[in-house]
């Protein structure tokens, strides 16, 4: 019975993988990338005329098939890193990615050390 | 000792988050591409104008420096920095003009009023050449030298302070 | 006179909490066994006091008396009555009396119903709480005073943004502060318990339902929140990992962390010291979040107008808060032995800890890296969704696996892990729903279907607890189950809502159709309409889709107030059981195109259907707390 679940566990993981949806959604991209003008806005959600205009230049950059990351290098080059809202990955983020999992590896640790001393009943 | 040392750098970690809360406070909230400079534009090309002509990366080997100047008929402290414009075309500067999100009759009436310090007259009608120059308001107006890199960036209206420099850089 | 009145009251708060803190100070030098009824008398004095204060804000609104400058800023006779009085709290001055009068009201409720407790604890309680209550007052009268006068009295105001003129909103602040303030009182009451050394189960039962009453209702208001922006903002979103939103998130995850080891702290007398630590992190983290919010160090959508000063104030109280605390923490601290097995609830509780203990620091960090980064290198970065997304989305598969395994394991020591039953049987029937999910919408990556996967897991196992209960009538475990159910089907239908959303955005004029793969949408006309404070242009718009047989008119708007002169976007929402359809309008200047932006959202509803269900849990078992005793 355990082996029929797993191999039908399995099966179906690859199937999804396989079907996954792998197309650059272009409301993707706008909703990634920061409106310069407004308060705390993505392009995807202002009406700003700046938005309006990063997204003909973004559509345009998808029609000539760039792919992702080089519309986020180019926008990058001309506005600075603030425009996009994922942070890169590199020395100076360096600690805004690893540290929630030290804190995730530092909690571990702590529970395996309170957990390992076999309490007396 | 262990406990104290923790004690410490726990002290210590809140000291740090909190000074540079306190640091934080006296920051500039307003983000600007000031600071942007030294890049190299790429290629681009602008239709001109009167549509005879175009607007390409090419055109800055011929000057030692090139203003363009991103304006427009409907924007208000365009008409207010047009004066200095005007000066600095007289003081030599070689000034390129791109019309932004204009109509073409709005932009030569505009021109008419209140003088034509451009050498060069660019339209960039739907505003993505614009993107090309990180530009994200008008007016802007971008120094660029001989090998297409960016020299300076004004974002916003020139005013007496910012011509000054101007005339320097160009110098 | 309303302002003079009102400076009265806060007047009068302020020495109440002084004479409060005497008193109280007297009381625990001398040898009396019971509280004398002159503080009783004190605190009830304050309260009402407090609560007048707000009161005379309320009618200054309401009459519209402009020679209050905080009325003047933010209100306007055309205002409808029902936003005039919303408006009083939907500023900084107004919202911080609020958050003065909740700090009150929790410091009389507590001392009243906590009776059965010792002396000295109640005391220093009400005392700590007074010292915390004299800071906000003091800041308030002195920076950000709500009666402070205009001469000469204006003749008109000017008006509250109408992105805030909504019913949601209204609620939102004051639900949302019962909970955010709401946690002073265990932060007080945690430094009383170190300083008159009334811990373990004692200490937990005198929090308990303080603890649920300040998750539930931050819960609750950070949902309306939610609700708010998803309706009012026009982007369709509900959550965008805005700085002011994670401020509201950070301390619901230390609450939601400090209610469950409370329950270890009643049942076990195991965790004292880490329970004090959640009790005093989570009041440090709303102060902190107030902080960001109202002293401008943030950029953000939701930002109060912003003054150097009040930065400066709150940071400062901020700081002899942590510092204070950490202090006392330290010279009472005594060690504890922790004697857990593995396959036991407590454990398993201190793991749900550990989880929240990652969210908290990756929304903590998420937040404030760009401030970091910007004193220390000078560099400015944007850190937003995806960030979040990345970080936090994979961790909430083992978490949802986890809150089926934990409940079913007794207390000490259980005798396996397998104690979930019929495991089989719910993993295929999770599978097959998942399956199901494919063939109705689509597929999805790897990482959602095992979201899917894992939160049918935890669904399909909670109702059949749920049947359990019902049969066997065993009503103790029943808020749980709905919780830890509710909290399933919110993770399921987002990202259900996550994945299979169908957004366009397109421009069209007047007359225009657009088709996609499945729907048509038909630009039918534009109507133009006077309002009592607004002008507004309405799109008539039609909606084709011949699949589901979908035929629908929505009805966007953009509106023109003028008072203060603002330009909004009101989207069009038809709301039903099986999705949402969206549909926003916004005019391109110099150009006779409107930018359109379509969505359809399936399962939208039940997003706060499920969220609503999480807090109902919460609420049982305050019901449940309250029978008990």
């Amino acid at each position: 019975m355990k082996s029929k679940i797993i191999f039908f566990i399995l099966a179906f993981f690859i199937f999804s993988s396989i079907h996954a949806n792998e197309n650059i959604k272009v409301n993707d991209i706008f909703k990634n990338l920061r409106c310069l003008v407004c308060q705390g806005q993505s392009i995807a959600d202002s009406n700003s005329d700046f938005a309006s205009t990063v997204k003909l230049v973004v559509e345009d950059q998808i029609k000539q098939g760039k792919s992702e990351k080089e519309i986020y290098s180019f926008l990058i080059s001309k506005y600075g890193e603030w425009i996009v809202y994922k942070p890169s990955f590199d020395t100076k983020n360096f600690f805004l990615w690893i540290l929630p999992y030290l804190v995730l590896v530092s909690g571990g640790i702590i529970l395996y050390v309170l957990l390992r001393k076999k309490p007396k009943l | 000792m262990r406990v104290n040392l923790t004690r410490i750098i726990i002290f210590g970690f809140i000291f740090f988050c909190l000074s540079i809360f306190w640091l934080g406070l006296k920051k500039d909230q307003t983000y600007d591409t000031r600071n942007l400079i030294g890049n190299k534009i790429n290629e681009f090309s602008i239709p001109s104008l009167d549509e005879t002509n175009s607007f390409s990366e090419q055109y800055f080997l011929n000057n030692k420096f090139t203003i363009v100047n991103f304006f427009a008929s409907w924007c208000a402290p365009c008409r207010d920095e047009h004066k200095y414009l005007v000066e600095l075309s007289k003081n030599g500067a070689h000034i390129v003009g791109v019309s932004f999100k204009d109509k073409k009759s709005n932009t030569l009436d505009f021109l008419n009023q209140l003088g034509n310090p451009y050498k060069f007259i660019a339209a960039d009608n739907d505003g993505k050449a614009s993107i090309s120059f990180g530009i994200y308001g008008i007016p802007e107006s971008i120094i660029i030298n001989r090998e297409s890199v960016v020299v300076k960036k004004i974002i916003g209206p020139i005013n007496q302070e910012i011509f000054k420099e101007i005339l320097n850089i160009i110098k | 006179m309303l302002s003079e009145f009102g400076q009265l009251s806060i007047f009068l708060v302020t020495i109440f909490s002084v004479l409060i803190i005497y008193k109280s100070f007297l009381s625990l030098k001398s040898n009396n066994q019971v509280i004398e009824p002159g503080i009783y008398q004190l605190s009830l004095w304050q309260v009402t006091v407090t609560i007048l204060s707000f009161l005379v804000l309320i009618a200054a609104y309401l009459v519209s008396d402009f020679s209050l400058i905080n009325v003047y800023e933010n209100s306007h006779t055309a205002k409808p009555l029902f936003y005039k009085f919303a408006g009083s709290w939907g500023n900084h001055e107004g919202s911080l009396l609020l958050w003065i009068n909740i700090l009150v009201i929790f410091s009389y409720l507590f001392l009243i119903f906590n009776f059965k407790h010792k002396k000295n604890f109640r005391l220093l309680t009400l005392v700590i709480q007074n010292l915390i209550i004299l800071g906000f007052t003091l800041f308030l009268i002195f920076n950000s005073n709500p009666f402070s006068q205009l001469e000469p009295v204006p003749l008109e105001g000017l008006g509250l943004n109408p992105i805030l003129q909504d019913p949601a909103l209204a609620l939102h602040p004051p639900m949302l502060y019962v909970g955010f303030v709401g946690c002073s009182i265990y932060f007080s009451a945690a430094i009383a318990s170190m300083l008159s050394n009334y811990r373990g189960k004692l200490f937990a039962n005198s929090i308990k339902s303080w603890v649920l009453i300040s998750w539930c209702f931050q819960t609750l208001g950070i949902s309306l929140g939610s609700i708010w922006a998803y309706y009012e903002l026009g982007w369709g979103g509900f959550w965008f990992w805005d700085p002011v939103e994670n401020a509201s998130l950070l301390p619901w995850f230390a609450i939601t962390a400090l209610m469950h080891s409370v329950i270890v702290l009643k049942k076990r007398e195991n965790l004292y010291a880490w329970v004090i630590i959640l009790c005093l992190i989570t009041f440090i983290l709303s102060v902190t979040g107030t902080f960001l919010v109202r002293s401008g160090i943030l950029n953000s959508v939701h930002t109060f107008a912003s003054d150097p000063a009040r930065g400066i104030y709150i940071l400062l109280f901020l700081s002899v808060m942590i510092f204070s605390s950490l202090i006392i923490f330290f010279r009472t601290f005594k060690k504890e032995s922790y004697n857990f097995y593995f396959k036991s609830k407590e454990t398993f509780i201190l793991i749900n800890n550990w989880f929240m203990a990652f969210f908290l620091v990756t929304v903590l960090v998420g937040t404030l890296y760009p401030i970091f980064l910007d004193v220390v290198t000078n560099e400015k970065i944007s850190v937003g969704p995806p960030f979040y997304n990345i970080v936090i989305i994979p961790l909430a598969v083992p978490l949802l696996v986890l809150m089926v395994v934990g409940p079913q394991l007794s207390w000490i020591n259980s005798k396996s892990l397998g104690v979930v039953k019929h495991k089989a049987l719910i993993i295929i029937g999770a599978l097959l729903i998942n399956f199901i999910i494919y063939l109705i919408f689509g597929s999805s990556s790897f990482l959602s279907n095992l979201i899917f996967i894992s939160a049918l897991f935890l669904i399909i196992h909670s109702i059949l607890e749920a049947y359990k209960i019902y049969q066997k009538k065993i009503k103790f475990e029943a808020p749980r189950v709905i919780s830890h159910l509710g909290f399933g089907l919110l993770i399921l239908f987002i990202g259900i809502n996550h994945n299979f959303s169908n957004e366009q955005d397109f421009n069209l004029k007047v007359g225009e159709e657009k088709k996609f793969d499945e729907y048509n949408i038909i630009f039918r006309d534009l109507k133009l309409k006077q309002e009592k404070n607004y002008k507004a242009i309405i799109g008539d718009f039609e909606i084709k889709n011949f699949d589901k047989k979908i035929n629908k008119i929505l009805n966007p708007e953009i509106r023109i107030y003028s008072n203060p002169e603002t330009l909004t976007y009101e989207a069009a929402i038809k709301t039903r059981i099986d999705s949402d359809l969206y549909l926003t309008m916004s005019n391109i200047s110099r150009s006779d195109y409107y930018n359109i932006k379509f969505q359809h959202k399936p399962l939208m509803i039940w997003i706060w259907i499920s969220v609503l269900m999480v807090v109902f849990g919460g609420f049982l078992q305050l019901v449940r707390n309250k029978n008990e005793s």
